[in-house]
């Protein structure tokens, strides 16, 4: 299963809502607002350093860039462009797309 | 407001707490205040919760295809708009220091900016 997560964390119950459901080897896309999760140092950081045992966390790359947070990632986000979040599409065998 | 007279100038006060690109709130805003400060108001930003993002150096929107509007807030100063707030509380649980921010900011607390909310006649919030 491919999951994935537009919101913000601050304000949004979505992506713990998202990794309570993930089971593992499932895949979590970051994209839009959803990238400020991928970043070091904040009260939030820690939910994403648990889940990176289970669960594959990507973000997409456009959407980093675009809120500057290119050089703020965790260490074992791994980034894909659009062509990379078509793949991720392809290669699993449903998407969801939490809100 | 008086019209034709010496205006009334009124504090006003814009709440951002909206993450830039993922909805209009924060472009939308900044477009309010720059049209108000033609108005001679006596104008303070406040940006809290993921509003704090708004400010963050570095925005790359071109492989997104969406305006980069951060460069906008250094322009702020020219219209004088000069009082920026941004709270401890937000930049702290996003891992942000005002050394990341495009534009010098007042650091206060929460409790601190409320004391600053109370002293507005209009507050829009975003």
């Amino acid at each position: 299963m491919l999951h994935t997560i537009n919101k913000s964390p601050f304000g949004h119950t979505t992506l713990e809502v998202c990794l309570k459901h993930a089971k593992r080897g499932s895949a979590v896309l970051l994209i839009e607002d959803g990238v400020y999760a991928a970043t070091r140092g904040t009260a939030v950081s820690q939910w994403l350093q648990d889940a990176f045992a289970r669960v594959s966390i990507y973000a997409l790359k456009p959407d980093v860039e675009a809120r500057g947070m290119q050089d703020r990632l965790m260490d074992g986000i791994k980034l894909v462009d659009y062509g990379g979040f078509v793949d991720l599409v392809v290669e699993h065998s449903a998407v969801q797309s939490w809100l | 407001m008086e019209v034709g007279g010496q205006g009334v100038v009124k504090k006003f006060m814009y709440v951002n707490r909206k993450a830039p690109h993922g909805t209009i709130y924060a472009l939308e805003s900044l477009e309010v205040v720059l049209i108000g400060a033609a108005f001679e108001q006596d104008v303070s930003l406040a940006f809290i919760d993921d509003g704090v993002y708004q400010l963050v150096k570095g925005q790359d929107t071109q492989a997104l295809g969406v305006k980069n509007f951060s460069p906008t807030f250094r322009a702020l100063e020219d219209y004088d708009v000069n009082k920026l707030y941004a709270t401890r509380e937000a930049m702290e649980a996003r891992g942000l220091t005002a050394d990341d921010f495009l534009v010098p900011v007042q650091v206060v607390s929460e409790g601190e900016l409320a004391e600053i909310m109370e002293t507005q006649d209009v507050i829009l919030s975003f």
